[in-house]
């Protein structure tokens, strides 16, 4: 029976939300394929708990591959767990999510396995045999659809573009550890520096608050920040900001940063150049604050206001406080 | 010690690109190409590393057709020491089919060290870097921020969604650099003269059939026109509404 395998990435606090995009997503390749789903948990040495929670999901069972070595990312020793799942269960097609993990782990494995591979995903489906995808090219001025062909055929599935469907709720999957491979590594984990815990990476964010230059000047990104807090949101910056300095480059939108496809993307002080808007135009709803009605952000967001955002951000966050409640 | 650069020419990030009837290919017509930019990082590293150890060789290597000879010049005006240019006509998405001919073109340079950038923004793939380093049995350093080397030791700060991962690793390495690493240099009026009068060796880059092909290129979606909700603070709640209730967001 044909085997999907989905890769799931467990983070500091439990699995990773992309990991239920990714083993949704399999499970509907391999509804398709009429095959089933392993979903593959790559964990430290303390496992993960809610694993089995990936069956509600639709993975028919899951393994673990639960070390020390293993706690952190690193290519060498993922690339190894991955290419053992594979050949435990036989797997076809392999789905990954598009992290900075998966993106550095699905090319090693293709390359050691022979595999084709379409990376950072909006789309996937199972065509006549092969796996179809369409994949956003020139950051995603032009989307491709492409298709891949041969014996192991994988992708990397962008977060927060696909729903997590709970097909089976309540189910829960058969758990079983994966015989590890020797774990070997070519370079060394001296140490990890983990950004403020609890802050969202945009890519992954819900809502994003955006700022611009008319922020005029770093600390007003207080205000983004207080208002990304209350929706549960990640503030993100355009590029003039970055090169200023006055936000890190983590937080970049568009063709030299990072594409993101949030529900809600509040856009302030910035005009929305082409390259900005490259990176954002995937999501659901845009909102613009602008002084300048003439911005080209304007004429294509879904709801702007113009005026002076220093009046409009404090407010804006009362009422959302407010809708809160 | 011997440094390879690979390197690709992209479509300027200004450029409004437009596909052509075929429905799988942009059209080049009017398009301004450019170095992609997370592989001026990789130069400038390079460059840098080859001035903290005398006699250094960095090499740049692309893959692609007659244009990208002009991606060449642009690496050896920053001051790469030789250039190869494997010509390929056809573009390929396939990520292994071009880690492998670069893999052939590393083997016979021999580099100490193997920089690229961390993706190039025209597929956006990522794939190559970790790619070549798995061909080659390579350390594999991506989305590297900070590079320190003393003798044949390196220490790379990578970026990753949680934070920074810090990774040391022993010659030959390949390495994948990010924004923030480095700033680029321009290059010299001077070498950008020599540059442009140099003769670009060539050698055809026999790519394999790719694993995976364009069936066809689509326009992203189109957005509804904008509506404008009203002016200064009070608009707020008016906004707040529509969203709530009507884009039904927050």
């Amino acid at each position: 029976m044909p085997m999907v395998l989905a890769v799931a990435e467990a983070g500091e606090k439990g699995l990773r939300k992309v990991s239920y995009e990714v083993t949704a997503q399999a499970r509907l390749l391999a509804d398709a394929m009429g095959g089933e789903v392993t979903a593959l948990a790559i964990t430290g040495a303390g496992g993960c708990a809610e694993a089995g929670a990936l069956g509600a999901y639709g993975a028919d069972r899951v393994l673990i591959a639960a070390d020390q070595t293993l706690a952190v990312f690193q290519g060498d020793h993922y690339a190894q767990v991955v290419k053992a799942a594979i050949g435990q269960t036989g797997a076809g097609v392999v789905l990954f999510p598009a992290t900075s993990a998966g993106r550095e782990l699905a090319p090693r494995v293709a390359a050691a396995l022979d595999g084709a591979l379409a990376s950072d995903c909006i789309a996937i489906s199972w065509q006549e045999g092969g796996l179809t995808a369409q994949k956003p090219l020139y950051a995603g001025k032009v989307v491709a659809k492409v298709v891949l062909a041969g014996d192991l055929q994988m992708a990397s599935l962008r977060p927060n573009v696909f729903t997590a469907g709970l097909c089976r709720p309540g189910a829960t999957a058969p758990v079983e550890p994966l015989a590890l491979p020797p774990l070997a590594g070519r370079s060394l984990l001296k140490e990890v520096r983990r950004s403020d815990s609890g802050r969202l990476d945009v890519s992954e964010a819900d809502v994003i608050l955006c700022g611009g230059r008319g922020m005029r000047a770093p600390e007003n990104f207080a205000l983004l920040e207080e208002i990304a807090a209350l929706l549960g949101g990640a503030v993100g910056a355009t590029r003039a900001v970055v090169d200023a300095g006055w936000r890190p480059h983590s937080e970049q939108v568009g063709q030299t940063g990072k594409v993101v496809s949030p529900s809600l993307y509040i856009m302030c002080g910035a005009s929305g150049s082409i390259q900005h808007w490259a990176g954002m135009s995937g999501s659901r709803c845009i909102v613009a604050v602008n002084k300048d009605p003439n911005a080209p952000i304007m004429g294509r967001a879904d709801y702007s206001i113009t005026g002076d955002l220093f009046e409009i951000l404090p407010l804006l966050k009362e009422e959302i406080a407010r809708l809160r409640g | 010690m011997k440094i390879l650069v690979c390197i690709k020419q992209v479509p300027d990030t200004e450029a409004l690109l437009r596909i052509t009837a075929d429905e799988i290919t942009i059209s080049e017509a009017g398009v301004k190409f450019i170095l992609n930019p997370y592989d001026e990082y990789a130069l400038e590293e390079a460059l840098r590393i080859r001035e903290a150890n005398p006699g250094s060789l960095v090499r740049a290597v692309t893959l692609g057709p007659a244009r990208c000879a002009e991606a060449l010049r642009t690496a050896a005006a920053m001051g790469a020491d030789e250039v190869l240019h494997l010509r390929a006509e056809e573009p390929t998405l396939d990520g292994l089919a071009a880690a492998r001919a670069l893999n052939r073109a590393a083997a016979e340079f021999s580099p100490d060290l193997i920089l690229l950038g961390k993706e190039s923004i025209d597929d956006g793939n990522m794939q190559v870097g970790p790619m070549l380093a798995e061909l080659l049995g390579l350390p594999c350093l991506t989305v590297v921020t900070r590079l320190t080397l003393a003798g044949a030791n390196l220490t790379a700060e990578c970026e990753r969604d949680e934070g920074t991962a810090l990774f040391e690793a022993g010659l030959p390495a390949v390495v994948t650099c990010q924004k923030g690493l480095n700033e680029p240099r321009y290059p010299s009026i001077r070498g950008k003269m020599a540059a442009m009068k140099m003769a670009i060796p060539e050698e055809p880059a026999a790519l394999e059939a790719g694993r995976i092909r364009i069936a066809r290129l689509i326009p992203p979606p189109a957005r509804a026109g904008g509506r404008n909700v009203g002016e200064g603070a009070a608009a707020v709640p008016e906004l707040i509404r529509l969203l709530h209730t009507e884009a039904r967001v927050i």
